[in-house]
This record gives structure tokens, sequence and C-alpha cells, in this order.
């Protein structure tokens, strides 16, 4: 086995989204020691949480299963979960990184067995699931979880003076008192994949967004249509579990747009185009409606355009004005103007679904001051030998695949380091 | 090639009875099952195996009493593989009691049970089958990569992968590094604002490739044969008429892509004027600072630029190449700043394709006054007089069809790989000289999670021969090609195999004694991982194995078999699963199923305590394309009533990560229906079923229709035979 064998510092990872496991997973798999900080309780950042890729459609688990084992089996790679990195400092080769790690209230004695999900009396809202659901206050984050432990959401906890759990739990498991702890990490290099957030689209006011259940944003719908998620991938109209027959897509939702996001966000055409084609594959007769700037299928994926205007979706060019209630509640009417024909345009919805870009989680972050990054919150790529690489959404806003290959290039980038001062 | 040298076999069976094991399920029956054939020297229970003091039991056990061979009863191989780590010595596999079994079935039921039962008799079966591999690495493996093709992305492999020590000849067809940099003028902005052009990076990374004293530069070269395997390949480069021979680890193709041809694209007017040329002339002509009317030479002050030319068209390439819109706006500003006051720029396009960052420079060009954008069909390109071309378009955003009379028009033709009419590589390989391509001739990997998951092992496609893109991604997959070539290596060094079995030390090993030469192997391995010897014998290529196992499930004579994963081992498993009598009224079905996909699914929904049929019983396998003839014909001989082959999608979108196993797996099944009709057995007892790790929630469902089918057509008549 291709076990570290250098003395040299390892590489931290910051962020286990797809980009981080994979640029954690690459350098490990070349021998090189590696730590990754993840937020979350869980791997998988905001990939795992789609309901399909583009364009083949298939299930992000499968290969998360892949990257995922790749973690498990590598005594190389040491994973801090429910952690964030506050402050860098030092410089190639030999950076000080602080580290606060946030209670999971569960140890590593807990088994996953589930049994103290039974007696805990307290609700939360499923992150996982954006909300959609809700799980109890001790949760398992998700079916596939990474790693297999549950753990205590405290703001929907009782904390000690219920602590069901923790006598229900055979492993002695559950510590409610556990406290947040700060770490120092010495590392060699850093590879920044701290990816993105959906930006807040409470902040378009004409497109509605929380005034209505039914309309939703883009990676909530993915929850909706994931056979992972609440109603087994079946999607159904949030209001009322009905089944949709009309749905509109409003594309570059803050993307492209002078007063929220100045740049596009790259994946929301083809996340669009495909959330299209899941429902078409549910449901062959809904009528389904893209509103657009301009399509931006690059490469191949231009066949993934023609599939979908094959299957009838419905394309217009032009800007949504305002999306409103009907008179009588029932559905969501869409104003739009068509900028080939300069006509206003409506279309009824049941589910109207807000393509929002890509902001960068870093903006607002502590972190964000330890980075060179522009206005946006994107981290700059450095212009020379540097130890800081960024990687995937926390660089640009780019897809599943170009994350995965600026994060294999970003191993090396991080290799050149260790190398230099080995 | 078991290790003959290890120590006598010595078995220990660890059940635990945590996680409500102990209350489900009649754990002195297991422990009597472990006591029997194979028998373990030792058998224990634990109520909290995982734990430090469960784990230590084991430990003890392997340190104090010389077990090596290590059965645990448990949990799902799938979690605590940290914990239950014992090392390269111990044969280690794990029963899953508790996702597969005591979570999804009756707890106190007999058939709940029966299926522990079954499952435990299987894993040590399996155990007793297993040995340790022995170390495929035979000699020292090569540390140079070879890097063909020396533009944005070749240069870049190559710096990087030297910047990490390794030795890297890079290999190029013109008599100066370049490629496609060479060409330009100027180069996209690449850092905020995105709004001023830079000077092309082709000094900056030319230098830099010959500062590095680890690359060695061939110039006016061409590869004309590679053969051999990762770590240790053997590549033939003519330069000046000489053939060099060289000894290369991996290889990096990085061979761009050329314009497509604008002879083909009369309809936009290329020919009928000389005015009407194509970005790459256009570029020239910025590039010697002569921006003119090729018809008489004077400043070309107006000029069109049409958009898709050649791209995006079902009669020409039906892609889109990318980075033709930020070129298309790069060269508008050519002409604005060559004629800063009657300099205009008309731009035609379809869909302005600026992602990212480029919206930046996109919004710059859009303040530009001199600079015209429309969204529009182009419909006509034609002469006006001897210096004037007329450009048409109709679905514009100004309400209409409008014309326009330039001096230029200036045709944005797409790009077309490199490999489409020249292998390139010359592999000396079985199953072609090419890395196979996608689709459009591109190279490309079907894989979003695994973009570098190539075909051929250790020869890595980057840039534009793989896929359309801008200079800026083609650096990071110039980079990332290096790292996974940089890789390939040391997987060879040390003998593990390359994603996505990522780090497995097996490999199959071929009885060639009793090899007929049927070349099913040589044919549908998906990596071309074996040649053939003059006679037709497959020849293996240890470091091109992924270590699928598709080889052994081809084998009509089963000669090809691996340490712990062979065609007796698992025949072994089926044998050991206890058959009830048909009276009984009690079926089984057997299931194989694809460890990547189907295997956690079903874990996930033993996660979710679904509940379902518990007459099945499970076989994992690494693909089903693994899936042995002779295994389906002795469950259905041994009484098995059906048997389910749980695996990935295939066709078009297929998910196979060993791209052809359950495609070649539903072909083979095809097969064994005909001869289960010929014994006047129901073909129908077979069945392939298509079952993503996602669907976890329908089991229940899959499994019940399953069933309920066989049930119709009755009991296996062979039952008890």
């Amino acid at each position: 086995m291709a076990t570290a064998t250098s003395d040299a510092l390892p590489i931290l990872v910051i962020g286990g989204g797809i980009a981080g496991l994979t640029a954690a997973n690459e350098a490990a798999e070349a021998g090189h020691r590696v730590i990754i900080v993840e937020k979350e309780a869980y791997l998988g950042g905001r990939a795992i949480r789609l309901g399909k890729y583009f364009p083949k459609l298939c299930p992000p688990y499968c290969g998360f299963e892949i990257n995922l084992r790749r973690i498990k089996q590598n005594p190389d790679v040491t994973v801090h979960t429910l952690a964030e990195v506050t402050k860098i400092s030092g410089g190639p080769g030999d950076y000080t990184v602080s580290m606060r790690q946030e209670p999971r209230y569960v140890n590593q004695r807990c088994t996953a067995c589930g049994e103290c999900v039974e007696v805990c009396p307290e609700d939360r809202g499923d992150d996982f699931n954006y909300g959609l659901t809700k799980t109890k206050a001790i949760y398992l984050p998700h079916d596939m979880a990474f790693p297999m432990k549950f753990a205590v959401d405290m703001a929907a906890c009782q904390g000690s003076s219920c602590s069901k759990c923790v006598e229900k739990c055979q492993y002695d498991a559950i510590d409610l008192a556990q406290q947040a702890q700060d770490k120092e990490l010495k590392v060699g290099a850093i590879i920044v994949a701290t990816g993105w957030r959906p930006y807040d689209a409470s902040r378009m006011d004409n497109l509605g967004f929380g005034t209505h259940p039914n309309i939703v944003n883009n990676v909530t719908f993915e929850r909706m249509a994931a056979e992972s998620g609440p109603t087994a991938g079946k999607i159904l109209r949030p209001s009322d579990g009905k089944l949709p027959k009309r749905v509109v897509f409003v594309h570059c939702a803050g993307s492209r747009d002078e007063n929220h996001l100045q740049f596009c966000s790259s994946i929301c055409c083809m996340a669009s185009l495909k959330e299209g084609l899941l429902l078409k594959e549910q449901y062959p007769d809904a009528e389904v409606t893209d509103f657009y700037i301009d399509i931006r299928t690059p490469g191949r994926y231009e066949d993934f355009f023609t599939t979908a205007k094959e299957a009838g979706i419905e394309l217009i060019k032009g800007k949504v004005a305002k999306i409103e209630p009907s008179t009588d509640g029932q559905y969501l009417v869409v104003t739009a103007e068509d900028a080939v024909s300069g006509k206003k345009v409506h279309r009824v919805a049941d589910i109207v679904v807000l393509a929002t870009g890509m902001q960068p989680s870093l903006l607002g972050d502590p972190l964000a001051g330890s980075l060179e990054h522009d206005e946006d919150g994107f981290v700059m790529t450095p212009l020379s030998d540097a130890g800081i690489f960024p990687v995937g959404c926390a660089r640009a806003p780019v897809d599943v695949t170009t994350s995965t290959r600026d994060a294999t290039a970003a191993a090396l980038h991080s290799i050149h380091q260790l190398v230099a001062r080995s | 090639m078991a290790n003959d040298t290890a120590a006598e076999p010595k078995l220990g069976t660890y059940i635990c009875t945590g996680c409500g094991l102990g209350d489900a399920l009649d754990i002195e029956a297991l422990e009597k099952i472990a006591n029997g054939d194979p028998k373990s020297s030792t058998c224990k229970t634990n109520a909290f195996l995982c734990s430090d003091e469960g784990v230590k039991v084991i430990r003890d056990d392997i340190d104090g009493e010389g077990v090596n061979r290590v059965v645990i009863a448990a949990c799902s191989g799938r979690v605590n593989q940290d914990v239950f780590a014992f090392g390269d010595d111990v044969v280690l596999d794990r029963v899953n009691l508790r996702e597969q079994v005591a979570w999804c079935h009756t707890p106190n039921d007999e058939e709940t049970d029966a299926l522990a039962q079954d499952y435990l008799r299987m894993g040590l079966v399996k155990n007793s089958k297993s040995s340790i591999p022995e170390s495929s690495v035979t000699q020292e493996v090569y540390d140079t990569l070879l890097v063909i093709g020396a533009g944005a992305t070749g240069m870049q492999a190559a710096i990087e992968a030297a910047k990490a020590g390794h030795k890297v000849v890079l290999v190029e067809k013109e008599a100066e590094l370049g490629g496609y940099l060479r060409t330009l003028h100027r180069q996209l902005p690449q850092r905020q604002p995105y709004a001023e052009l830079s000077e092309p990076d082709l000094a900056r990374k030319e230098g830099e490739v010959k500062a590095q004293p680890n690359i060695e530069v061939m110039t006016s070269s061409e590869v004309v044969k590679i053969s051999g395997q990762p770590g240790l390949f053997t590549a033939l480069v003519k330069r000046d008429g000489d053939e060099v021979a060289m000894q290369v680890g991996s290889v990096v193709l990085a061979t761009g892509a050329s314009s497509y041809d604008a002879a083909k694209l009369d309809h936009l007017g290329f020919g009928a004027s000389p005015n009407v040329v194509s970005s790459d002339t256009f570029e020239a002509m910025a590039k010697s600072g002569k921006i003119v009317r090729p018809s008489d030479g004077r400043p070309a002050t107006s000029v069109a630029f049409v958009l898709c030319a050649g791209s995006r068209d079902p009669d020409h390439l039906p892609y889109c190449s990318s980075s033709c819109c930020a070129t298309s706006l790069k060269q508008a500003a050519y002409v604005r700043e060559a004629d800063p006051v009657n300099g205009r720029a008309f731009v035609f396009y379809r869909d302005m394709r600026t992602p990212g960052h480029q919206e930046y420079f996109y919004k710059a060009m859009q303040e530009d006054e001199g600079v015209f954008l429309t969204k529009g069909n182009v419909t006509e390109v034609k002469p006006v007089g001897a210096n004037q071309v007329s450009v048409t378009a109709e679905e514009t955003l100004l309400g209409g069809p409008i014309t326009v009379e330039v001096d230029l028009v200036v045709l944005a033709t797409g790009i077309v790989p490199s490999t489409l009419e020249n292998d390139i590589l010359a592999l000396e390989y079985r199953q072609g000289a090419a890395l196979p391509d996608l689709k459009y001739g591109f190279p490309d990997s079907h894989f979003i999670c695994f973009p570098y998951e190539t075909r051929r092992t250790g020869i890595f496609a980057a840039g534009t021969v793989r896929a359309p893109m801008d200079i800026a991604n083609a650096y990071i997959d110039g980079g990332g090609a290096a790292m996974k070539a940089i890789q390939a290596i040391e997987y060879a060094r040390t003998g593990i195999a390359a994603l996505p079995r990522a780090m497995d030390p097996t490999y199959p090993d071929f009885g060639l004694d009793r090899c007929t030469a049927c070349k099913r192997c040589t044919e549908e391995c998906p990596f071309g991982t074996l040649n053939e010897d003059e006679k037709g014998f497959p020849q293996l290529n240890i470091n091109r194995c992924r270590r699928c196992g598709i080889c052994m499930g081809a084998c009509p004579e089963r000669v090809i078999n691996f340490q712990n994963y062979s065609i007796d081992g698992t025949s072994s498993q089926i044998r050991a699963i206890d058959i009830p009598s048909e009276d009984s009224g009690k079926l089984r079905f057997l299931a194989f199923m694809c460890e990547n996909d189907a295997y956690p699914a079903i874990d996930m929904a033993g996660v979710k305590r679904l509940q379902y049929d518990v007459q099945v019983r499970f076989v994992p396998v690494r693909c089903l394309g693994a899936i042995n003839q002779v295994w389906i014909a002795d469950s259905l001989s041994g009484g098995f009533d059906g048997v389910m082959l749980l695996g990935c999608k295939h066709g078009d979108n297929y998910q196979c990560h060993m791209i052809r196993g359950s495609e070649l797996a539903v072909e083979r099944l095809g097969k064994i229906q005909e001869t289960l009709d010929r014994l006047g057995l129901e073909a129908e007892r077979v069945q392939y079923i298509e079952f993503p790790i996602s669907e976890y929630q329908r089991f229940p469902e899959i499994v019940k229709g399953f069933v309920k089918h066989i049930n119709k057509i009755g009991p296996n008549p062979f039952k008890g035979f």
C-alpha cells in the first residue's frame, strides 16, 4: 500500500465536499498525509445533496461511495467534522492553522444503532433536505453519512435536563456536556475547498421567494427530486403534495445581475434543464418552461440541451418580472418579457424553481481574513509559488466534473510545496 | 499464486451481539456453525465488538494465539474499516448480520436465523478460499512521464510533473513549443476585474519549460509506437528520421485540437469573398498588427463576427466549441484597439457563452460603444462589391432581421480533436492503437466524479484533445493529468490498482495450462489489459488491470481467478447456502450484486429499517461483468428458485465504473437463458434488474416483484436433485 513515507508536513484540505474529497484522495494516494476539516457533521458538501448529476442523470451517491471508501481505507487521511479553520499563519511549507471543532455530543463509541432516536422528544429541520423534513434533535445526517455516527443539534436539544438518549444508549456514546475544542495544526500546504451556498433568493423581491411554498430554489428542488430524499424522488407540489402539471424554471435568479451576483454561476443552465428533464421523466405530459438570458451548455453539454428541447421543454429568452399567486391562490403566475418578440408573456405554474446562483461560502467567513480573495468572495489562484490553493467553487463557479479536475491539479500543487522542502 | 510461505491458517470468528443482533438472532446456532467446517480455532461473541475492548479481543488472538484469518460477523464491511484493520498479513472477511439481516428482517424468526447462518457459512468458506496476494511487483518502474503535445496543456503538465521531481519527455510535432498559444495576439483576462486583455503566456510558459532540468524537450518529433504498461512503457519517438526508444512510466496525451475547416462553411460566405476569414486568420492579422481587408489590403474598420460557425450545427459539429464566444469578444476588442475612433465590431451570437468570471469581460465589452452585440441566426453572408461583405441575421433582439455591411467577416470556427483522424498514441494493444473516444472523436472520460478514470490505465488525455475548453481550463487539466500520471507510476511501483478499486493489491491469475485461447477475455476487458501471443493466448499486463474481474466472468474454462475472489470461492459460497426442501414451502433466491452500487444501496435499506423478503441471499461481486455463467448454472442446479443480477445502468449513459460490466452481464444472460430453455427451466428465473445506488427505498418493492414472478412459475424442479 502506498502509505505516506515522507516525514513532510501534511496537506490541509478545508472543506469535505466533492472538491475537497477529491483533492484529499488524490494527494493521499500519491503517498502524502492529508487532513480534511469539514464544517458539517458529514462529508459530501453540496454535491452529495443533489438529486442527479448532469448530463448523465446519475446519482451522486455512486461516486461518493467510491470516494468515501477511498477515505475510509486510507490511514493517511484524517477527517475532522463539525470543524472550521479560523486562522492561517506562516507561509508555504510551514503553516500554522487554528481549527475550532464544535461538539458532536456523540463520541467514537456510537455504532449508529439508532436507539437514541426513539426516545428523543425534540424535532429539528433536516438541513440535509433543506428543511423539507424533520429529524429528531439527535440524528444521523443522512442514510450514507460518513462518519456513520449520530450527532446532536444542541439548538433543538433540551440538554442534560432531558438526557433520555444518554440513558438509552448502551454504548456510552452520548455526552451532552461535550465542549468545543480549539486545536492547532501544522501543515505544509493548504487546499481551500470551502464551496458555495445558494444566493439568498429572498433578496430579489420580484421573485417572491419565501412568500409561497411552491416557489423553491434549485437546491431544494434537487432534494424534491432525489431518490434519497423525502419523497423517494417523486416530485410533488410542496403546498399540498399534489402532482405538478406545470413547472417554470427561472434561470439567472441572482446571477448576471448588477444588483446581485455579477458573474455567471455557470451551472444553473444545465441544472435547470436537468431538473426539467427529471420532471418530464416522471410526468411526460407536464408543461415545463424555462426563462433564460443565454443557454450556456458548453462542449458536449450541447447534446443535453438538444435532449431538453426534444423532450418538449419550452425555452423563452427573457427576464422574469414577477411571480405572484393566482387570484384563487391555487397556482403561481409568472410574468416575463420575451426578449425576441418584445412581448409580455405569462405562464401558470404549480412550482416555480429559481436557479439561484452560487455564492462562495467564504464570503463573510472569518477565514476570509487569512486568504486572498476577490470582491465576490472567490479565493484567488496564486500568481506565483504559494502554498494555498483554491479549488472548485471556492475558486470559481464550476460544475462537479470541473471541481474534481481542479482538485486533482491542486493536489499536485500542494505536493510541490512538500517536495520543494524535503 | 497463493502465498506458499504463509503460516498454517488459523481462523478466529468473532460474533457481535450489539446493535440488536443478540436480541434478534440465535447466536448459539451461529457459534455452532463457526465451530463446524471450516472450523474456527477460536469463536468468540462480544456485546460491543467495535469498541476498544472488543477489538482488543481480536487483536490479542492475532498477536498471542497466531490467528491469521479473521471472520467478523457484525455490521456491514462498509463501516468500521478503520476499527477492524489488522494489517496486510491477516485474511479478513466481514459478515453483514446487521444492515442486511437483523435490521431488515423479523427478529427471532426461523427464516431470519436461516439467513444469518447462511451468511456466516458463506463468510467462513470465502475466508478459507482466500489467500494473501503476493506482490505483483516484479521489476523497478520507470519514473519518467511522456507528455505528447507541447501546447498550453502539455507544457503545463510537463512543468507540474517536473516540479514534483519527475523526469518528463515533452514531445512536440512542430519545430517550436506552444501550439495554440503561439498563435495568439492577446489572451483573455485571467484575474479581476477581468476587463483587460493580457499578453500571451507563451514566453512565460516556454521559459518555465526550458528552465526545468527535469524536462527533455523533443520538437519536430512524433510518437510512432507505445508498448508495455503503466510503470513499464516503451515509447518510440521519431525525430529527424531517427527513432529514439525511451522507457516511461505514464503518458499524458495533450495534442490539442485543430480548427474546423472553414472551407466547409460556404453557407456562411467562406470562399465567396476573400474578406470572409476564420478566427485563426483574424488572430494572425491582429498579431501581425494588420487588421486589413484581404481584398485590397486596406484597414478593416468594421468587422462582423459570426459565432457558432460550424459549432452547434448537426451538419457540422453538433457540440459547442466552448471558447469561441470569449475569443470573438476578445477579437472585437482588437478591432477597437486598432482604431478606437472608427473601429466597429458586430457580434452575432446564438447564446453568449461566457461562464463564470468571463461574464465580467462580456460586460466590459457590452459597455464599449463600438461593439454591437446581438443574438441572431445568421442567414446570409455575401459580398457587396469588391471590398464589402453583408451579413444578415434573423431572430435578433432588435425586432426583426438586420443586415450590416462590413469590411471583414470573421467566422468563429469550432474545434476538432487532434485524435479524430490519427490515433497519435500508436499503442501496441490488442484492442487498438488509440485511446478510445467517447463521442465526436474526443477521448474523454465518461465519468463526472472521476474525469481521469481512463480506459487505458496510465494514459491520460487532457486539454482540448479531450474536450473543448479555454486556456485557463487547459492549464488545470494539464495539472490534473500530471497528478494522475504521477500516481499511475506510484501504483505500478507498489503493485496496487487505480480507480475505481484504488489501492487494491489483488490481481487475476491466468491458469494458462488450461486456457483454450478462445480470446473472450482479451476481447472483453474494458481496459485493454490483455494482449495476445502469437498463438492467441492472453498476455497479462498487470499494471493495466483494474481488477474488475470481467475476464473471470468471461472465461468458459474458468481458469482466471484472484487470490481472494475466484470461481471456486464464489461457487463454494453458493453451495454453502442451505436450500430448504420443496415441501417446506420456502423459496431461495440468489442475488448477485454490484459492490459499488447495489451493496451500499441494500445497506442503506437496512439503515432505514426497510423490511423485505427474507428468502434472498446476496453475493457481492466487484462488477456484474465478473459473474461467471457457472455460478448461475450451479445455483439453479443446486435448487435456487431464481437468480437476480442487481447492477447499474448500461447504454449511452452507463454508470458502470468498469465501463461494460452490466452490459456484458446482460449480453451473457441472454446466452444463459437459451441454455435454461434447453434444460426445460424457465428463462425468467434469471433476471437482470437495474438497481442504482440511490433507489434503495424501492428495494422491498423490487424483491417483491421478483418473488411474485417466481411464485407464479413455481419452485425450481431441480430442487433436491
